[in-house]
């Protein structure tokens, strides 16, 4: 009896120190507030050990200040390898509506996959790989002050003769590298870097999808602000094969994030309703193969901009998670058989078996 | 027999119907762009969505904020209905665009907060012209705009209290950091972010070429100044935020307001990023 209490004591015990030891209660963990890296990191380490059938984190490369760049891996375990998604936040320090954005997806699917038919069948067929802060050392910067807040590139020291820190990691991947919408000046918010994936992030981004391009269905780059999807590519003389397809895939998730607050997305490609550029990870992505490749923009269109209102976020990650999966879910429905074609082709074996059989006996 | 068929039929119906791909063809509603465009600006009929109209509409806009904006009025574009741009050479040479576009008051709001309650609609028509100089020294865009029930814009009540109040003796109002990291400004702080948004939009207007679509990211700080008139004068450090070149670039400005008189911009000073720098990033 007197074991039976002690074991019963010790369990306790250990639950009351396994809940103070996870920090803050993460129930209340708040989506509508913006969070520093620590609580970010926090909240991932958080996520992964509430959900260990379904999530896993991995990581895949260091930013220049020597941090670790980590991605949730979220979907059912296989043995064999799946087809996949890719969805990475903040690449550019100030648009902190980005990383939220990122959390929230992660959350929304998560507390969804056990109900939701359609999201357990992406959670059976596909793995998501989600970062939510891919610029660390910027977002990191952005996060000491007043004076730091509209940081956007990575923290790395200009090269010789420079004063100026950081290059601009959506320039820097090999992706028409420094033909257009850049700068060679180092002080400028648009440097392309030195060379090509002179910066540690975009060269971990890159590793990762050169190593998984045959899996990588879709590739997601969220940003701030201006409410677009932008299909590639940067440079206004060069169309990707699947243009069509991705303007009607882009504007059927801006009809569906319309739908839901009322807010116009702009579809096109960059040159067309924003400006050129070129060495962006979305470019990157399409040009390696991956066909279904977006930049999304997200609120608002310049009252606010990068400093978006809190009150603001939950909004914003409801119509754009709404965006994401009508692609998302689009792209999966394109790959993966449905259920009615199963039905109907179990029909027609049995029909032909039928009238074999039939024809036979005649 | 004919039973077989008519099942055979029906499943092919059903298959193909089912299968991914094969529904009826949607045209984007986007017309697809010339993708052979060069450097040389789109002349014609222009996409509303693109960003050569929506650059000028937001010209436009900036005009339009300057002689009617108030620490209660600030518009914004809502969208661009239609969009010609072609070379003037006639008079000031320089490509014009011709405008049909919304817009909307979001500083009417008297709740900041809920962004989605947005303010009257105007519909609006403009030319906005960008001269094209000999020299490579920067001139400003020129704008004709009419928008429909201007003249029925009046001072509010919540304007003349706040007139009242600020104008009177001892008011020396300062602040920073207008909205601050969060994105947050509180309820009485908020005519002055408007007010700086609208002065901002004189140095908008002016700095305004092609290649450039401007924005306010931010007041760093504002402090009220004395003055014997009846006015509101203040002085301001905005944060503008050029998309194109992506860069913020530090304003000084010192400007004065009454609702019978509207804004005015007394002095501007542009303050350098980088030691090395020569100036504002204008046409290039």
């Amino acid at each position: 009896m007197q074991s039976s209490i002690m074991s019963v004591w010790v369990v306790l015990a250990l639950v009351a120190q396994d809940r103070l030891a996870g920090g803050r209660e993460h129930k209340s963990y708040d989506y509508t507030k913006y969070h520093t890296m620590d609580e970010i990191s926090a909240w991932m380490n958080q996520i992964e050990r509430d959900n260990p059938d379904v999530v896993s984190s991995m990581m895949y490369g260091q930013t220049y200040e020597k941090r670790n760049i980590t991605l949730l891996k979220i979907g059912f375990n296989s043995t064999t390898p799946k087809k996949a998604v890719w969805m990475d936040c903040g690449i550019h320090a100030r648009e902190w509506i980005a990383p939220a954005f990122c959390q929230h997806f992660v959350k929304e699917i998560l507390g969804s996959y056990k109900s939701d038919s359609k999201v357990n069948t992406l959670f059976k067929n596909l793995d998501f790989y989600i970062t939510p802060v891919l610029n660390m050392d910027g977002y990191i910067y952005s996060w000491i002050d007043n004076t730091t807040r509209l940081w956007r590139k990575s923290r790395s020291p200009g090269a010789e003769n420079c004063t100026c820190f950081g290059t601009d990691l959506n320039r820097n991947f090999y992706a028409n590298w420094g033909m257009v919408g850049i700068s060679r000046d180092c002080c400028s918010e648009i440097y392309n870097g030195p060379t090509a994936l002179s910066e540690p992030e975009a060269k971990a981004v890159t590793e990762f999808l050169g190593a998984n391009q045959n899996q990588m269905l879709c590739y997601l780059t969220i940003h701030s602000y201006g409410q677009l999807i932008l299909v590639p590519y940067g440079h206004p003389n060069i169309s990707a094969p699947n243009y069509d397809e991705l303007m009607e895939v882009g504007l059927a998730a801006a009809k569906v994030i319309k739908a839901v607050h009322g807010k116009s997305y702009k579809v096109g490609s960059s040159p067309d309703v924003l400006y050129p550029n070129s060495g962006s990870s979305r470019d990157f992505a399409r040009l390696i193969g991956i066909p279904y490749s977006f930049t999304f923009e997200l609120r608002d269109e310049g009252q606010t901009g990068f400093i978006l209102p809190e009150d603001q976020i939950q909004p914003t990650c409801q119509e754009a998670y709404q965006g994401a999966m009508s692609i998302i879910n689009y792209v999966h429905d394109k790959n993966f058989k449905s259920a009615a074609i199963t039905v109907t082709a179990t029909l027609w074996t049995t029909l032909i078996a039928l009238w074999i059989s039939s024809t036979s006996v005649l | 027999m004919e039973v077989f068929w008519l099942l055979l039929s029906l499943s092919l119906l059903e298959l193909s119907a089912a299968l991914p791909g094969s529904h009826s063809t949607r045209r984007p509603t986007d017309p697809a762009p010339l993708q052979s465009q060069t450097q040389t600006m789109a002349t014609g009929d222009l996409v509303p969505t693109h960003f050569p109209a929506r650059r000028a509409a937001q010209v436009a806009l900036h005009h339009l904020n300057t002689h009617h904006g108030s620490p209660f009025r600030v518009f914004g574009l809502q969208q661009v209905h239609t969009a010609t741009a072609e070379d003037q050479v006639v008079g000031t040479a320089g490509r014009k665009y011709s405008l049909d576009f919304s817009v909307t008051d979001y500083g009417s709001s008297v709740c900041f907060r809920s962004m989605t309650n947005e303010g009257s609609v105007l519909r609006c028509s403009a030319e906005v012209l960008f001269p094209r100089t000999e020299t490579h020294t920067h001139t400003p865009p020129e704008v004709h705009l009419r928008c429909e029930d201007l003249t029925h814009i009046s001072s509010s009540p919540e304007e003349l209290a706040f007139y009242q109040k600020h104008t009177a003796p001892h008011s020396a109002i300062s602040a920073h950091d207008l909205p601050d990291s969060q994105g947050n400004i509180s309820q009485d702080m908020q005519p002055f972010w408007h007010l700086a948004r609208v002065a901002a939009s004189f140095i908008m207007l002016r700095e305004s070429s092609e290649n450039t679509e401007y924005n306010m990211a931010q007041v760093a700080n504002l402090t009220q100044q004395e003055t014997s008139e009846k006015q509101l004068m203040l002085k301001y450090h905005v944060l503008l935020h050029d998309i194109v070149s992506q860069e913020i670039i530090h304003w000084k400005l010192l400007c004065s307001w009454s609702p019978e008189g509207g804004v005015s911009v007394l002095e501007t000073e542009w303050l350098p990023k980088c030691p090395h720098d020569t100036g504002p990033p204008t046409a290039n």
